[in-house]
């Protein structure tokens, strides 16, 4: 398994490479990542990705989930028809042994099963590898929440009032993590690496995975980290480590 | 007009009659459009004066000035804009401002309420009353401007932070 995932991971740094080196020269991808202008789209040269720490991440500390709550205007509500972005997972070894807790959300496939389900092109992946909804096509029939191995989408079946003017939701839709998207197209960081760096355990690391010089990219060349469910080959941005 | 000057000799005789006959279609055109123009006004002043069985839209404007397109133009087109900058924004991450929804609600909310919606006077909701025409993007979208920008006023460095 760890062999395997060396190689993938030698394979994306060599890919992430050329794609340095095809760029003009005196322009770097670190460049592109930082600073697009408004009316530029998001670039392929960017993967936008995320490494979560789990040594790091306290049990209990819902930092990140409040954040993403906050930030995009969701309820807060733990109903079984609430949504919910973010949640705080505790993993417990059967045979004992420290338990582990990291935040999952959507893991912003390269394959992306839910893509593959829509019917009418709602679910989508952006240039920059962030997979968002588009709710004005979304027609709420939940076939991505069922072909989400996450679990990562919520279906509001409710009406929303009061919304966020960056994060418009509403009933009908189905919706996940955007990555914070809004933010994002406007030099920011997501709103969860935000509030966990502001607690001081900094477990989530936000970064650009196609430049081999950014730190998530160092860190996961440097360290043993892994996909959540990686027999299932979806190359999520979202990787984990410590679990 | 210019391309006129490029045309030279009798071989190019035929290209010259095409062109310059395209100029006076051109020509009639402008000329059409300018004519037109205060016929098309007074016609529908007459009709405004005129008492009308029908209550008019009130397009109450807290901050009259200009709007990113001509009036006539955003009356008959603001939906296309709109949705062609929709799916930009969506699909792209372009996050330009000038044919935003969320520049319009920004210029365009109520000075007393805040809001584009929400009463028969109300910036969108006059006109779409009028028309009957169901008016959806505020079941999803924020129907205010972002807290901390004045109403009326377009967004600050044309991007809301």
């Amino acid at each position: 398994m760890s062999g395997i995932d060396h190689a993938r991971r030698q394979i994306l740094a060599w890919g992430a490479a050329m794609a340095g080196v095809t760029l003009a020269p005196g322009v770097t991808l670190f460049q592109l990542a930082q600073g697009r202008p408004p009316a530029e789209p998001a670039s392929k040269a960017v993967r936008w990705g995320m490494l979560v720490d789990a040594n790091r991440c306290a049990s209990d500390c819902d930092a990140c989930v409040t954040a993403c709550d906050k930030e995009n205007g969701l309820s807060g509500a733990r109903t079984p028809t609430s949504a919910q972005w973010i949640r705080k997972v505790t993993l417990t070894d059967l045979r004992g042994g420290p338990a582990k807790s990291a935040p999952v959300m959507c893991q912003h496939c390269a394959e992306p099963p839910c893509v593959d389900v829509c019917p009418t092109g709602a679910s989508f992946k952006r240039a920059d590898g962030i997979v968002l909804v588009d709710r004005h096509t979304c027609i709420g029939c939940r076939y991505c929440v069922m072909a989400c191995p996450y679990q990562a989408r919520s279906f509001v079946h409710e009406p929303v009032t009061d919304q966020k003017p960056e994060v418009p939701r509403g009933k009908g839709c189905v919706e996940s993590c955007t990555l914070c998207v809004h933010r994002i197209d406007r030099d920011r960081i997501p709103a969860c690496v935000e509030a966990c760096a502001a607690t001081g355990h900094k477990a989530i690391l936000f970064g650009n995975l196609n430049d081999p010089a950014s730190e998530i990219s160092q860190r996961i060349a440097q360290f043993p980290t892994t996909a959540l469910r990686p027999d299932l080959r979806l190359d999520p941005s979202v990787r984990y480590q410590g679990l | 007009m210019a391309d006129l000057g490029t045309f030279g000799g009798e071989s190019d005789a035929r290209a010259r009659r095409f062109a310059a006959a395209f100029a006076f279609a051109l020509g009639g055109v402008l000329c059409g459009a300018l004519g037109g123009a205060p016929t098309a006004s007074a016609a529908e002043t007459a009709v405004d004066n005129a008492a009308s069985r029908v209550p008019k839209p009130v397009v109450a404007i807290s901050a009259p000035g200009q709007c990113v397109e001509d009036t006539q133009f955003m009356l008959r087109n603001h939906m296309e804009l709109l949705k062609h900058h929709r799916d930009q924004t969506v699909h792209q991450g372009v996050r330009t401002t000038k044919y935003s929804l969320a520049n319009c609600v920004a210029c365009h909310a109520s000075k007393e309420t805040g809001r584009v919606t929400g009463s028969k006077d109300a910036f969108c909701e006059s006109c779409h009353r009028f028309a009957a025409v169901t008016l959806d993007c505020f079941e999803c979208h924020a129907d205010h401007p972002p807290a901390g920008i004045a109403t009326n006023a377009a967004l600050p460095g044309g991007v809301p932070r």
